[in-house]
């Protein structure tokens, strides 16, 4: 089977895919990108969290042929090269990485989460990412980094308003 | 000759980490949280090919032939291999090497590994193990750990079922009470449930050795029981060390180490394996289940005067690390109070349920539930406030533990339980119509607030950090002081620490920053090129490897203060360092390091030994253990008591730490331990039928999520333990330890029930299958009017 795929905003084409393959394990193991992680291939733990089109989904419930002529945004691709989104670097800061293998899904459902709510409270917050597993944690530090990235985030787009009164690109790095 | 190139790690990065006792984020938090990380599955080589596993589908059954034509002849098949080509040693263990590589003759446990194949596609492998003609006759699995040691019990092993069994006598075993309390407990086998799947890449060097990246906790002894099977010298194995994404013991024993390197070796290319979360539950040990039976007494005012305690431990089918979480178990049975008098039979026993082992906590978990459920039941009958019956009992230094070591500063029991006492409880509950997502069952609308009970319960608990009984624990360091290519100081740090999450990488770098006074500092990655660190478990990495290289930084500066010291005619004892320079006792600096490095780096490598362990002798007795860490947790808890559904408001818990080296990754351990408890209290069991697993998947077996786990309170203490580097004491297993109990004394004081098992079931909670209770009185309170001493 043949894939073609716009992955990270880069259109991609592999070919010689068995056609029971996830999305997900063509992500990791043909398209050369395996942040997106493989903890249950259940549908169970959020680890494999990317956008399809825009919308959150576990990869490993999605086939790759699912995938065909779509867009696909992973881990990867939530800031450019070299830099840290502001969730990226909340996460790292409050020390809500351990072994980091929840990590990248957690990273892709708290920016999902906060593009649409830069302020969610407490219970949004834990609503929005109870699907998304971390065994090291306690979750404690997870909701320390979610709040502090919303912060991070409001005040760019206040500074950003006060100063050009342009609509300006959110801060949200590679939001799609 | 190597035909596949190694896949190389990147260069170790350069930190700037902070001073021991300084918080410093994580160096491999960056790549972490931008998926560049690389675990262990998420390596790959040129021609790679991936190999799976046949396992067992009953739990006892003799094997009479095993026929790999079938499977062969697929397509896209490189390799089918069964235990007639393991080269080496057929068998593996890291205590006792009784597991089949590959099964013969037997298989005794479901699960059990029984064929490899390699091929170029998981799916294809998945398939041709499908292909392979197993003829099994299926036998009666001994399922039951009593019935296993019984005399008349069919053998599971040449030398018996039972694996271990621990006397421990101490004190006057005459010894009579005013009150008498006795209880039967039960604890459900828990799995680590690591997000990382087992997995690894293993390459053939081409001259018949083997280079395997690898996920594990401990490299070298992984390392040698390779050699063994393998039939190799332990210079042909080579294992460098891939991203662990967690590990929690689950990752001590051997799962596919072995065999990646058979089919590596065998079809000449490298290969991946990767386990799925299925296969992950049938590939690595869990927590023992375990069942005791206690006996307290005490005085009328609370004293105890003896504990009695028989536990049993199922250890499944193969021994792993079973004979040491039966000495802990049997150790620390009494909790941590003074105890005059103790009793303890402890046995751990084969059978075909799936083989235990390593889990945080290791063997204290289980029994601080018993120790800890007896506290409160005889704070209830004596009408004594449980938290003021620990505080009388607490264990101090100067008392000796049932095994008869005397126990050392620090170990400030009672501080702990007084400082837990004292921190504010949440508010109670706002009266009038509250928000479902702070009620138990959540928004499933199961209640509004009717029949919702609070309760408030403690624990207290505690366990040896490093190993014991006498095992020769070390960690080896080697750290070179030299000049980068801009001529600045840089220390580099090589040791084989397992980084599983918990942080080692930093703190290595934060004490050789502390330690050299050099602000960059690279860890190299962890492999066997440099010698054994020991295992990145019972809480001893920070111990022992943290101590090998503060120990390896003091040889690496008494060099080169004695090198300054030769070329300025300096006695080498009025030099110091400072600042990145060798100064006087004036102060006055004598070199920089760039002048004092210049000639040559400085490299010195080291072993750091703990002071010695003693073996138990027939009585128990003896002084097994280096260094005890305590905790104590305070649960508050919102019971549905019709329905049986929990909501735990809030953890609040205290830890003697010793030293806090860092912070914000110590916070971590307490966080995540303390799920980990609350996990076991609650919602996670390997259930277990006829020896057969019902829920190996993540959908069946529950962990806690964002929703379950509540805010958690913490206080360190750090009472400096004179022996241990900078006072430091072990810290990732005490909250796990202290959390179980502490949580199911709010549910009990809830909803008034005796919840004797864990995980606690709705179905305890609400009364279907146990009777109520007398309601205990709430800690603070001064007990039910009238309560009277019993005898029961
Ligand atoms: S790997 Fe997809 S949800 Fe767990
Ligand atoms: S950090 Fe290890 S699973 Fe979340």
């Amino acid at each position: 089977m043949r894939l073609t795929v716009t992955v990270n905003g880069e259109r991609r084409e592999v070919d010689g895919l068995w056609e029971g393959e996830s999305l997900l394990y063509a992500l990791r193991e043909r398209l050369g990108l395996p942040g997106s992680k493989n903890a249950c291939e259940q549908g169970e733990c959020g680890s494999c969290s990317v956008y399809l089109d825009g919308t959150l989904v576990c990869s490993c419930l999605v086939l790759a042929g699912q995938a065909e002529d779509r867009e696909v945004q992973t881990v990867e691709g939530i800031a450019p090269d070299g830099a840290l989104h502001p969730v990226q670097s909340a996460f790292v800061e409050t020390g809500a990485v351990q072994c980091g293998f929840c990590t990248p899904g957690l990273i892709v459902a708290s920016h999902d989460l906060l593009r649409r709510n830069p302020r969610p409270t407490d219970p949004e917050i834990r609503e929005a990412l109870a699907g998304n597993l971390c065994r090291c944690t306690g979750y404690e530090k997870i909701l320390d980094a979610v709040r502090l990235a919303g912060e991070r985030i409001l005040e760019t787009q206040t500074a950003a308003q006060a100063g050009s009164k342009q609509v300006c690109d959110t801060s949200l790095g590679g939001a799609v | 000759m190597r035909t596949t190139p190694l896949p190389r790690p990147a260069p170790a990065p350069v930190q700037r980490p902070g001073v021991v006792g300084e918080t410093t984020t994580r160096i491999d938090g960056g790549p972490k949280v931008k998926g560049e990380f690389e675990y262990s599955s998420d390596l790959w080589a040129d021609g790679m090919l991936w190999g799976a596993t046949l396992r067992s589908p009953h739990p006892h059954a003799t094997i009479w032939s095993i026929d790999i034509s079938r499977a062969l002849a697929l397509p896209g098949v490189y390799a089918v291999l069964t235990h007639e080509d393991v080269p080496g040693r057929k068998v593996y263990g890291m205590e006792i090497p009784d597991q089949p590589v590959l099964a013969w003759e037997r298989a005794r446990y479901q699960g059990e590994a029984i064929a490899l194949v390699a091929a170029d596609h998981p799916e294809t492998a998945r398939r041709a193990c499908d292909a392979i003609d197993v003829a099994y006759e299926v036998l009666e699995p001994l399922s039951d750990p009593e019935r296993a040691m019984a005399a008349d019990a069919p053998k599971l092993h040449l030398s018996g079922n039972v694996l271990r069994h621990i006397t421990l006598r101490h004190g006057d075993q005459a010894a009579t009470a005013d009150v008498v309390m006795t209880g039967e407990y039960e604890v459900g086998s828990q799995d680590q449930a690591f997000l990382g799947p087992e997995s690894g890449l293993a390459v053939p060097d081409g001259d018949g050795g083997v280079d395997l990246y690898i996920a594990t906790q401990w490299l070298h002894v992984d390392r040698d029981q390779l050699a063994e099977s393998l039939g190799l010298s332990p210079e042909q194995v080579r294992l460098t060390m891939a991203g662990v994404g967690g590990a929690f013991g689950g990752r001590e024993d051997l799962s596919m180490q072995i065999h990646a390197c058979m089919l590596a070796l065998h079809t000449d290319r490298p290969v991946k394996i990767v386990y799925n979360r299925e296969e992950s539950f049938f590939g690595h040990v869990h927590r023992h289940p375990c069942r005791m039976h206690y006996e307290h007494g005490a005085t009328r005012d609370g004293e105890l005067v003896y504990v009695k305690a028989r536990i049993v431990l199922d250890g499944g089918a193969y021994a792993s690390s079973s004979t040491a979480v039966c000495s802990n178990a049997a150790c620390f049975a009494c909790g941590p109070y003074n105890v005059p008098s103790a009793t303890v039979d402890c046995s751990v026993v084969y059978t075909n349920n799936p083989p235990c082992g390593a889990m945080r906590g290791f063997g204290a978990v289980q029994v601080a539930f018993g120790h800890e459920s007896q506290m409160d039941k005889l704070a209830a009958a004596l009408g004594i406030d449980p938290v003021e019956l620990r505080i009388k009992n607490a264990l101090a230094p100067g008392h000796r533990l049932p095994t008869g070591q005397v126990v050392r500063e620090p170990a400030p029991v009672a501080e702990l339980l007084e400082r837990l006492r004292a921190m504010p409880l949440p508010p109670d509950a706002s009266p009038g119509p509250r928000d479902l997502r702070e009620l138990p069952g959540g928004v499933s609308n199961t209640t509004h607030g009717e029949d919702v009970r609070r309760g408030i319960g403690y624990g207290v608990g505690f366990k040896n950090v490093g190993f014991s009984e006498g095992f020769d624990d070390y960690a080896t360091a080697r750290v070179a002081l030299s000049l980068d290519g801009d001529g600045d100081p840089l220390v580099s740090v090589h040791t084989a620490a397992a980084e599983v999450g918990q942080g080692v990488v930093t703190v290595q770098a934060q004490i050789a920053r502390t330690e050299l006074q050099v602000e960059r500092v690279a860890v190299l990655t962890a492999d066997t090129q440099v010698g054994s660190a020991g295992s990145s478990s019972a809480s001893r990495q920070t111990y022992m490897t943290g101590g090998a290289v503060k120990m390896a930084c003091e040889a690496v500066r008494e060099r080169l203060l004695q090198r300054v010291a030769d070329h300025a005619g300096l006695d080498p004892f009025d030099l110091s360092l400072a600042g990145g320079a060798v100064i006087d006792s004036r102060g006055e600096t004598v070199a920089t390091l760039a002048e004092a490095l210049v000639s040559a780096p400085i490299e010195e490598t080291v072993e750091f030994h703990h002071a010695e362990t003693y073996p138990l002798d027939e009585n128990g007795q003896g002084d097994a253990h280096l260094q005890l860490a305590f905790s104590a947790h305070r649960a508050v808890a919102d019971v549905d008591t019709r329905l049986g559904l929990v909501r735990v408001v809030e953890l609040a818990t205290t830890q003697e730490v010793g030293k806090a080296l860092n912070p914000q990754a110590l916070d971590g351990q307490i966080d995540g331990g303390s799920a980990q408890g609350l996990g076991l209290a609650l919602l996670e069991e390997i259930q277990i039928r006829d020896s057969q697993v019902l829920n190996a998947s993540f959908t069946d077996y529950l962990l806690p999520t964002i929703l379950d786990m509540p805010p958690v309170k913490k206080q360190v203490l750090e009472h400096p333990d004179p022996d241990a580097p900078y006072g430091l004491k072990g810290v990732g297993e005490p909250p796990n330890i202290s959390t179980p109990p502490a949580v199911v004394a709010a549910l009990r004081s809830a909803c008034s029930r005796e919840l004797a098992r864990i995980p606690v079931r709705p179905e305890q909670l609400a009364g279907i299958d146990e009777p109520r209770r007398s309601r205990p009185p709430a800690p603070g309170s001064r007990g039910p009017a009238g309560a009277r001493p019993t005898r029961s």
